[in-house]
């Protein structure tokens, strides 16, 4: 089981003084917090991809490459990378530059992006979202895993002879999420390839994201990647934290009621309840965490949010000490005692490696086939890659 | 046959409220014209206001905003009936609609109406409220059916509005019993397998 932080990037007065962050300031705190984060012991640190402000991280591959050399044993990730407006050639290209930069420590979420003028500003057109997304990532898992690739596609310049350089590290390409929280046919894409499908729950209630994690599970059998239960998924979640839970909540009242995306709305009581949201003492972030694999079964990497609305820098950091010292260990050590052992941990480059020479084993010597060392299904992994 | 569900939307802001008055006959009368057994569920905006907004907010519904919105969807037919502010319906009925996906109401047999001081008002629903279903796309019936406060006494106006409502209700009923029973579409039954998306990329 993996966890780790995923952020926004957002420039967010603190409504407690007034004062907004400069834009440097964010970006600097930005990598504080990733690098606190392998100090606490957290798995993954994932930005998102933004190209309007208030945001900052419109170039998520420049920060996760600094972040390499920062950093010894942090996954570095992205939530999400914009595979509607973004070109599938330069994302190949940028992602596997960043990979051998980070010695494997890399894998991607692709989203869509719900910012409207990001489109027309990249020359796309949203109303074409779904069938960008379709083309983009064909495209993508082709250039990654075919070393000459000639193409033709409705949306990009046609290809001919063409080698994305350069090639993955270790002759694997870097582990593909694929997030939405609302469309089946983006849960039905993960399953086709055999991906990961990320489920950014936190701003919605779960029974909507239960059925979408539930037909993602099931179209990951269909096409044969394995068992519903073995489909890899990964879930959001928010929290805020004191010792005891009043400290909690008068701490974060301010910012959770002038908030971006749900302030001036529902209290934090009405929210709390209805989402994952988990404003408490770290036990009560343990207790509601733990109900994310009674809704979603077995899974394999938990991101929380936990730096935006303006939170300072500092309170982050103690955020993340708690997270990394109490809750972490805890839910690491109950979800990894209840992962039954056919399903798979969460991806890492080594174990991809891994089930890359299982599969090449494999072929000469039928014998071969589950990788029990990572828990990978590795031979169904492969052959989703060849399609 | 299958009992049918009428859902009735009042977005009446005074209690009591003559929009609901308004509703509550619409429904009588559209139940006359369907077998017995016909369910009515009547949805008050009022109490659903601040979930209103918090949806806005939010782009989710509370428990309590998804269940009326959920026996909406779920129902053979729709009333709804709105005062009139400022020349149109007010701000709670059309925030209301706008929270729904642009489809759900789509095929839908519907009657809509308003109620306002004087009749003055009553085209606001040709040029506003049937417009705005046209949008969502609902089958919406012929007779709209206005009532301004003299209508509710006795004399030649109530009983035209009387007649009004008991001909808006023969049509909804109509409508709802020409169409099979209500199903609530389910957009993982019908997604399309990939396949199917990548042919042509």
């Amino acid at each position: 089981m993996q966890f780790g932080i995923f952020t926004v990037g957002d420039v967010t007065a603190d409504p407690t003084t007034g004062r907004a962050p400069t834009e440097n300031e964010r970006i600097k705190s930005m990598v504080a917090i990733a690098r606190q984060a392998e100090d606490v012991g957290l798995d993954v640190f994932a930005t998102g991809e933004h190209h309007n402000p208030p945001f900052v991280p419109s170039s998520p591959t420049t920060m996760l490459g600094y972040l390499a050399a920062q950093t010894r044993s942090l996954i570095l990730s992205t939530s999400t990378t914009l595979i509607t407006t973004n070109d599938p050639v330069k994302i190949a290209e940028d992602f596997a530059m960043l990979q051998h930069l980070a010695d494997g420590r890399v894998d991607l979420m692709l989203g869509r992006g719900n910012t409207g003028p990001v489109y027309p500003w990249f020359g796309q057109d949203i109303r074409k979202g779904i069938e960008l997304a379709i083309e983009h990532y064909h495209l993508l898992h082709r250039l990654w895993r075919e070393d000459v690739v000639d193409w033709e596609g409705q949306f990009r310049t046609p290809l001919q002879g063409f080698t994305s350089t350069p090639r993955p590290l270790d002759g694997v390409p870097p582990f593909v999420w694929h997030g939405s929280i609302r469309s089946p046919e983006i849960a039905e894409q993960a399953a086709f390839y055999g991906d990961g499908f990320f489920a950014n729950h936190i701003f919605w209630p779960t029974e909507h994201f239960v059925r979408l994690v539930e037909f993602y599970r099931q179209r990951f059998a269909h096409y044969g990647h394995g068992t519903p239960e073995q489909a890899i998924v990964g879930l959001g979640g928010q929290v805020f934290m004191a010792r005891n839970s009043q400290d909690a909540v008068r701490e974060f009242r301010p910012y959770f009621d002038n908030a971006p995306v749900y302030g001036h709305g529902p209290s934090l009581e009405e929210f709390t309840a209805q989402t994952p949201l988990t404003v408490g003492s770290p036990q009560e972030v343990i207790d509601k965490t733990l109900t994310f694999r009674e809704h979603f079964g077995d899974y394999q990497r938990q991101l929380f949010l936990m730096d935006h609305a303006g939170l300072p820098l500092k309170t982050v950091l103690e955020q993340l000490e708690l997270l990394g010292g109490e809750v972490v260990p805890a839910l690491r050590r109950e979800l990894d005692a209840l992962r039954p052992a056919n399903v798979p941990d969460g991806p890492t480059h080594e174990a991809l490696v891994a089930a890359s020479l299982a599969e090449a084993g494999s072929e000469l010597e039928p014998a071969a086939g589950l990788d029990t060392s990572t828990g990978l299904e590795t031979s169904t992994g492969l052959e989703a890659s060849r399609r | 046959m299958t009992p049918r569900t009428i859902a009735v939307v009042s977005a009446g802001l005074s209690q009591p409220s003559s929009t609901r008055l308004l509703a509550d006959k619409l429904a009588a009368a559209t139940a006359a014209g369907l077998p017995a057994g016909t369910q009515i569920v009547t949805i008050e905006l009022r109490d659903l206001a601040h979930d209103i907004v918090n949806n806005l907010l939010t782009g989710f519904p509370s428990p309590a905003l998804g269940q009326a919105i959920g026996q909406m969807l779920g129902a053979d037919g729709l009333i709804a009936v709105t005062p009139l502010y400022s020349g149109s319906y007010n701000g709670l009925f059309k925030s209301f609609f706008d929270v729904l996906d642009p489809d759900a109401l789509a095929g839908k047999p519907a009657a809509i109406g308003a109620t306002g001081g004087t009749a003055r008002h009553s085209l606001a629903l040709e040029h506003a409220i049937r417009p705005l279903f046209s949008y969502l796309r609902a089958v919406t019936v012929p007779t709209a059916v206005f009532a301004a406060t003299e209508d509710w006494g006795s004399g030649s106006s109530g009983d035209a509005l009387t007649a009004r409502i008991a001909r808006a209700g023969a049509e909804l009923a109509a409508a709802i019993g020409q169409r099979p029973t209500a199903e609530k579409p389910d957009p993982y039954a019908s997604a399309t397998p990939f396949e199917q998306l990548l042919r042509s990329h």
